[in-house]
């Protein structure tokens, strides 16, 4: 990324920050919050998710056919089915039917200008529906109040699911008061609901076309769910006589039976409801008759259509299928994922990027947070899932979020990948040459390669420290490290050690000693031996966690070998240079090989790493291969918590009084992997009483916080978490990146538990 | 259907502050006129022994749905775990009129009282094959966040009531 890119970025998430970051976070962090008790509630919610996914996963495998089936079925309850092939085609269409209505039926209300209502809908926001229509000539009014007050605001949503989610309610009562100038101004949320539902339902009452989306469409019955809360979407499909709704093709399932799973799950993961208000299945044309407030005498029941002699309802239906990529991306092994999404916004309020800016910076076109990386790269195309995809860190905990269990980091480090590999090689590769041992070709931003490839920059700065650390600190240094590489100067570097951790290991007698210091441990029959995995930071950075977790395997008699072993591929994950992480995978394997064949157990220290190993290797290993090293992998804690239920003598370690506070944050990663328990659970057993944070990540994310343009960014979540733990007389941290983050903001010692618990510790 | 799934929908009304009561058949008709706020627009109750009040007008004209306070249906069933009742989209206007007056009132037989999403999906099953397949599954009031602030009764009614009609 240039120089100037990078600015311009960071200015824009500063704005960001200060405009709309407090609004966002507000409601997306509830919301999230929510939905976390929600799926804590149902009994059920793995075994839902599960059936979501496999349901949708049969629905897009089998795709054409379906189409297909929903052909016949609507056309069969009298409707019509339309496949758009892209935006143009998916307006064009709309408008036609808009204009064939009125042309047939005459214009509704007292205007001479044809009008439609509409619901809520991405797809349409994704295809510029409004805009398509109005140039046509036809007057478009937005129902959902949060999508009418963007209209009215000429502002774009912030939020799939909550799209003004960014705009405080004072800003909305100013909006308001200027634009229609009530008679009394307003105020309350109360009184701007009743304004804009009187104002609605005026339009409402006299348009000639309703358009909806559609949630689900049950392709055997030609069912068209809609789930909502305002009760608007009803409105727009029953009142006027001509229905459209206008759906992604992905949203087609076979059987009604093949719903409820939905039903039960979106409403829990949207905003933490049990169920929506309104889960509206329409089989159009339906046999409610249609509400013609034209005229007011007759009875709505009366059969006052221009189809009288049949007796049926004069209710004519439209639902447009839209492609526009999707069936492409049904063919790409790495974004089909993306098509099971339900759009509930899961992904985006678990995210602590998104909490901070919003869907206007951790967006593209239409669509935000993690899950907008896949559709933005499928509907719109990578030069819109690059404005934003670096946004996503990888902490991965979107994925518990994710109804549908989609791998939504796994798509942004594909996309990052492809983008890297689209950029055109730079005239300073040159200064990263060397350092950078990897699989990429030029091209790929200087930051991004210097930081996939950290392991190699990180032996080079070790074995010339602490010269290379005071060099690393200089000014001029910092200066030309945020100039090339985009490191931001107000970040402190870390501080390499000259001795690694392997080096130490090997000069206080490597595994023979390891073994003689196991041996004398009060121990009952503890028959392990470890391979303490020496992941980049605890080698040559953080030692001091890498000896507190040899010293305290020794003390409950386990040995332990530290041997130089290559990187996890979790680096290069990160800036999205796959192929580097496939060889580094693949080498990590072959080191870990015969250890693995011995029986010995792989312990990590560093949560990222092992989120590589327990997850993306799944993608980069043959299943034999990545299946035992996952089962023989564990994180350093969740290994003590295990030696200890199995009758290893804690009164070796240090241990507290039983209620010396600890506030302890574990690593986003380690959450996912359902690694934060064990390590509460040693606290525990070992006499402290550990305090655990709410804040899912520290915002710093590897090498996303030292970068210039999302510096501020990373401290604005940081800032969060620090607040949570600031009166602590102990703070402890899992992740290398977490204790950074901590550290700087907190200027204080933020060591990881292990150092905590290992012999003769004084913390 | 047994006495706890009644109980357990009563539960669940309460958790959305929606009104319930439970009459027998012959007093259901004077429950629902003690109920309805006038003007009230109403499709009529498919079940034995009970009638819509006078006070309530059946087959509306849309100025008349327009003006009603309140709008009393009978729902297909009801599932007492999320305190759900379902709307069906029929003839005589039942999904207009629980949705665009103030207060809706919901009548549903006690029989048809069961008790989750899944035995939702077999009643909606049944109704698909009988023709019945334009369904909505209404859960407490009509609510927005979208002001800034939880307000009820937006494009659909801020009041909800459910009578449940005893029949056997």
């Amino acid at each position: 990324m240039a120089q100037g890119t990078r600015s311009q970025q960071a200015d824009r998430i500063r704005h960001l920050l200060e405009t709309e970051g407090d609004a966002v976070h507000a409601k997306a962090s509830s919301f999230h919050a929510q939905r976390g008790e929600a799926y804590d509630a149902a009994d059920d919610l793995e075994a839902l998710r599960t059936e979501a996914r496999a349901i949708k996963e049969d629905a897009i495998d089998r795709l054409p056919a379906l189409i297909d089936t929903v052909r016949d079925a609507v056309e069969a309850n009298g409707g019509t089915v339309y496949v758009a092939d892209d935006a143009a085609d998916a307006n064009a269409y709309v408008a036609d039917v808009v204009d064939a209505q009125t042309e047939e039926h005459g214009i509704a209300g007292d205007g001479d200008t044809p009008s439609v209502v509409k619901s809520k809908s991405m797809t349409t926001e994704e295809i510029d529906l409004n805009d398509a229509l109005e140039a046509a000539g036809i007057e478009v009014t937005e129902t959902d109040l949060g999508e009418w007050v963007l209209q009215v605001a000429d502002d774009t949503p912030s939020h799939i699911v909550g799209p003004a989610m960014h705009l405080e309610r004072a800003e909305i009562a100013e909006l308001f008061n200027e634009r229609f100038d009530p008679d009394e101004p307003l105020e309350t949320a109360e009184e701007l609901t009743q304004f804009a539902r009187d104002y609605l339902a005026d339009h409402i009452q006299e348009a000639d076309v309703g358009i909806t989306g559609a949630n689900f469409v049950v392709a055997d019955s030609g069912t068209i769910t809609l789930v909502t809360n305002e009760g608007n979407a009803r409105k727009c499909a029953v009142t006027p006589d001509t229905h459209v709704a206008i759906a992604g093709v992905e949203k087609l399932i076979p059987t009604l039976s093949d719903l409820e799973p939905f039903v039960d799950l979106i409403a829990k993961s949207a905003t933490g409801q049990s169920i929506a208000q309104y889960v509206t299945m329409l089989s159009p044309p339906t046999d409610s008759p249609t509400l013609d407030f034209d005229r007011p005498d007759e009875p709505i029941t009366a059969g006052h259509d221009r189809t009288a002699d049949t007796g049926t309802a004069a209710r004519d239906f439209h639902l447009v299928l839209l492609d526009n990529g999707r069936m492409d991306m049904r063919e790409d092994d790495q974004l089909r994922e993306t098509l099971y999404c339900i759009r509930c916004g899961a992904c985006s309020n678990s995210c602590v990027n998104f909490q901070s800016v919003g869907g206007h910076g951790f967006g593209g076109e239409t669509y935000s947070g993690g899950i907008a990386t896949g559709w933005e790269a499928g509907v719109h195309g990578q030069d819109s899932a690059a404005e934003f995809n670096d946004l996503c860190t990888g902490c991965s905990r979107c994925v518990d979020a994710c109804p549908v269990k989609i791998d939504i980091p796994w798509i942004n480090t594909v996309v990052r990948d492809r983008i890297n590999r689209n950029e055109e090689p730079a005239a300073t590769d040159f200064l990263v040459d060397g350092l950078t041992p990897d699989m990429e070709d030029g091209g790929i931003d200087l930051g991004k390669r210097f930081f996939g490839n950290i392991g190699t920059v990180a032996k080079a700065a070790s074995a010339t420290a602490p010269v290379s650390n005071w060099l690393a600190d200089a000014d001029p240094i910092r200066g030309l490290l945020e100039r090339t590489l985009g490191i931001d100067r107000r970040r402190d570097l870390p501080a390499f050690q000259r001795e690694s951790l392997v080096d130490w290991f090997e000069k206080r007698g490597g595994k023979a000693a390891s073994s003689r210091r196991a041996a004398r441990a009060d121990d009952a029959d503890i028959d392990r031996e470890v391979v303490l995995y020496p992941d980049v930071y605890t080698n040559y950075v953080d030692t001091e966690r890498g000896k507190a977790a040899v010293s305290t395997l020794e003390a409950l008699g386990v040995p332990v070998r530290v041997p130089d072993l290559p990187e996890s591929g979790r680096a290069a994950l990160s800036q999205g240079m796959v192929a580097t992480a496939d060889r580094q995978a693949s080498r990590l394997y072959a080191a870990l090989a015969e250890d693995l064949d011995a029986g010995r157990d792989v312990v990590v220290v560093e949560p990222s790493d092992l989120a590589a190993i327990h997850r993306e290797y799944e993608r980069l290993l043959p299943e034999r291969s990545f299946e035992r090293l996952r089962d023989n992998s564990y994180e350093i804690c969740e290994y003590v918590y295990g030696l200890l239920e199995n009758g290893a003598n804690p009164s070796a370690l240090s241990t507290g009084n039983g209620a010396e506070p600890v506030a302890y944050h574990s690593h986003c990663q380690q959450r996912t992997l359902d690694l934060e328990a064990p390590t509460v659970a040693v606290l525990e057993r070992c006499g402290y009483a550990p305090e655990t944070t709410s804040a899912e990540c520290c915002g710093m994310a590897g090498s996303f916080g030292y970068k210039r343009e999302y510096y501020e960014l990373s401290v604005d979540v940081g800032e969060r978490l620090a607040e949570q733990v600031a009166g602590a007389k102990t703070v402890v941290a899992s992740g290398t990146s977490c204790g950074d983050q901590l550290e700087g903001l907190l200027e204080r010692d933020v060591p990881h538990p292990i150092e905590v618990l290992a012999p003769g510790s004084r913390l | 259907m047994t006495v706890d799934t009644v109980g357990r929908f009563e539960r669940a009304l309460e958790g959305l502050e929606v009104g319930f009561e439970r009459v027998p058949a012959a007093d259901a008709s004077e429950r629902v006129e003690m109920i309805v706020e006038e003007p009230a627009v109403g499709a009529p109750l498919p079940f034995e022994g009970v009638t819509l009040p006078e006070s309530v007008t059946t087959e509306p004209t849309s100025a008349d749905l327009e003006a009603a306070r309140t709008g009393v249906t009978p729902v297909g069933f009801a599932i007492a775990e999320y305190g759900t009742v379902a709307v069906e989209s029929t003839a005589d206007g039942a999904e207009a009129i629980s949705l665009y007056p103030d207060r809706h009132v919901a009548v549903v037989a006690e029989s048809d009282v069961i008790p989750d999403l899944s035995a939702g999906f077999d009643r909606l099953a049944d109704g698909f094959a009988a023709g019945q397949d334009s369904v909505v599954f209404a859960t407490g009031r009509s609510a927005t966040a979208d002001m800034g602030d939880l307000v009820h009764g937006v494009h659909g009614p801020g009041d909800v009531d459910v009578i449940v009609v005893e029949d056997r």
